[in-house]
């Protein structure tokens, strides 16, 4: 499985999320492979689901994927209830 | 042997290797994992060098049609491609003072009360970069040069995040996260701006704001569009005739100009591509470490953590900000100084921020007038920059965000008034 991350760049805000993400699968125990770009890469990127801060997310919803909006870039819990219930969608977990 | 060694330091690409390597042993990682961070490290910085001929090739027709239709020097300010540039000359320097400037970072943070550690890294790299360029310039080189380099880098690490703190506490309503992003001189202007103005100002996020510009967060299409606009207005400036017969080899001047933008975009991202390569083993090292050694240190983290909190203050920011460029442009032209022309990208990230800033302490009018005000700063900083640049400030391009203006032009002029 693959978890795509995406701000305006790809450069600092996604991939901090990735980082958290890694650490949030972790406890979670399950694997994927996770990766951040910027918005314009994401569409030839694909993902199973695509990770974005509230303001950017609805620039996912076109790419075939589950999308998770974050509403902070910083709230761990957050993170890990909104992974934890796109993951129980996917039946992953 | 010895020489051997010395030459293949010297590779800019195989030092920041070097860095990942060392970074990834210390985490003790699997001897395949070591193997291929180093490999796709090195790989990054020459894909980030293949980048900065794209960039740089377009944006020397700009200059080139800018000059021929205004008679002066016009300067597009964008990190990417004046860093992609600069390491072109300085790589090696600049990798020493960013890993260097790493490890002071984390120092100053464990024996001082500046406790951040910022996790921004294309910043870091931009900073190193350009500290490198000015001490240079200035004909300090070799030890003393990455020495001094480091601290000062490790000083700016700590010292930006801690100055908008205060402002961060009320975006956020925390503590625990702090901001890194080489703007904040801009967004600390931006909140006073927001406070002076902005009593009774009720907040962005209060009032119904059109979200139909949002696409232009896709940064590749915004710099495309906006260079597409800036590119055509020159091409025109310049002429027909002057255009087909000197640069475009026959072909049509607006689908030359509008070619070129794109090919300007394109350039960007491959420097993109190029820099998130090398960041992608250094960074998780570094934080690694910082955490270890100072475990109650606050990450500081890239600029769009704020923008989540007031979304329609980002739009805001970002289309003030651009006036304020448009704004000082015209003063620039009107005085006859080398004209900053608007940067989408730094009116984009920068002016966003400022806008979310501006609101925190001022409301919509906050986040108007403060977005406005930084957008003129930092469209006035880079006239300053440039003359201490060395033979970077005679490029086409330059750095755009208000703390490498702040910080080159203080640098570049204490060091003028010591070496002479």
């Amino acid at each position: 499985m693959k978890i795509l991350v995406c701000c305006g760049s790809g450069l600092g805000s996604s991939f901090m999320i990735e980082m958290n993400i890694n650490k949030v699968l972790a406890e979670l125990g399950v694997q994927a492979e996770v990766e951040h770009s910027d918005l314009s890469s994401a569409k030839g990127m694909k993902a199973n689901i695509y990770v974005g801060t509230r303001d950017i997310a609805s620039q996912l919803e076109s790419l075939e994927g589950e999308v998770v909006s974050l509403n902070s870039m910083i709230d761990l819990a957050e993170l890990k209830e909104k992974m934890r219930a796109v993951l129980i969608k996917m039946n992953l977990l | 042997m010895l020489q051997i060694i010395l030459d293949i330091l010297s590779v800019p690409a195989v030092l920041v290797g070097l860095v990942a390597l060392v970074g990834l042993t210390v985490q003790k990682k699997k001897s395949a994992e070591v193997i291929k961070g180093t490999i796709k490290t090195i790989m990054g910085f020459l894909v980030l060098g293949g980048g900065a001929d794209i960039a740089v090739a377009a944006l020397g027709h700009f200059g080139t049609m800018f000059q021929q239709g205004f008679g002066v020097q016009g300067i597009v300010p964008h990190n990417e491609a004046i860093v992609a540039l600069a390491l072109k000359e300085y790589g090696q320097q600049t990798a020493l003072i960013m890993t260097f400037g790493m490890v002071a970072n984390i120092l100053i943070a464990r024996f001082t009360r500046l406790k951040y550690i910022f996790l921004t890294g294309h910043h870091t790299l931009y900073m190193a970069c350009m500290i490198a360029a000015i001490f240079i310039a200035a004909g300090i080189t070799g030890v003393p040069l990455v020495i001094f380099g480091s601290i000062l880098l490790g000083l700016t690490m700590a010292f930006f995040p801690a100055i908008a703190q205060p402002t961060m506490r009320k975006i956020t309503g925390t503590d625990e996260v702090a901001f890194a992003h080489f703007g904040t001189v801009g967004y600390v202007l931006s909140a006073g701006v927001g406070s002076l103005v902005g009593k009774n100002s009720k907040s962005t996020e209060e009032m119904q704001f059109p979200q139909g510009l949002s696409f232009l967060r896709d940064t590749s299409v915004s710099i495309a569009l906006v260079m597409g606009i800036l590119y055509l207005i020159v091409a025109f400036a310049a002429g027909p005739a002057f255009v087909e017969a000197n640069l475009s080899d026959g072909q049509n001047f607006i689908v030359f100009a509008l070619l070129k933008a794109i090919t300007f975009a394109g350039g960007v991202y491959v420097i993109l591509a190029g820099v998130r390569l090398i960041l992608a083993e250094i960074i998780p090292a570094f934080k690694g470490i910082a955490e270890r050694i100072v475990p109650e240190a606050k990450p500081a983290l890239d600029c769009p953590v704020v923008f989540p909190y007031a979304p329609n203050a980002v739009l805001i920011g970002f289309l003030s900000s651009f006036l304020g460029g448009i704004i000082g442009m015209a003063i620039l032209i009107a005085l006859n100084a080398p004209v900053i022309l608007p940067g989408v990208v730094p009116h984009f990230f920068c002016g966003a921020t400022a806008g979310v800033f501006g609101n925190a302490t001022g409301g919509k009018r906050g986040a108007f007038w403060g977005a406005l005000v930084h957008g003129i700063v930092i469209t006035f900083l880079p006239v300053l920059l440039m003359p201490v640049l060395g033979d970077l400030g005679f490029a086409n391009t330059t750095f755009s965000d208000a703390d490498f203006g702040v910080v080159g032009i203080l640098l570049g002029n204490v060091l003028k008034l010591f070496i002479q």
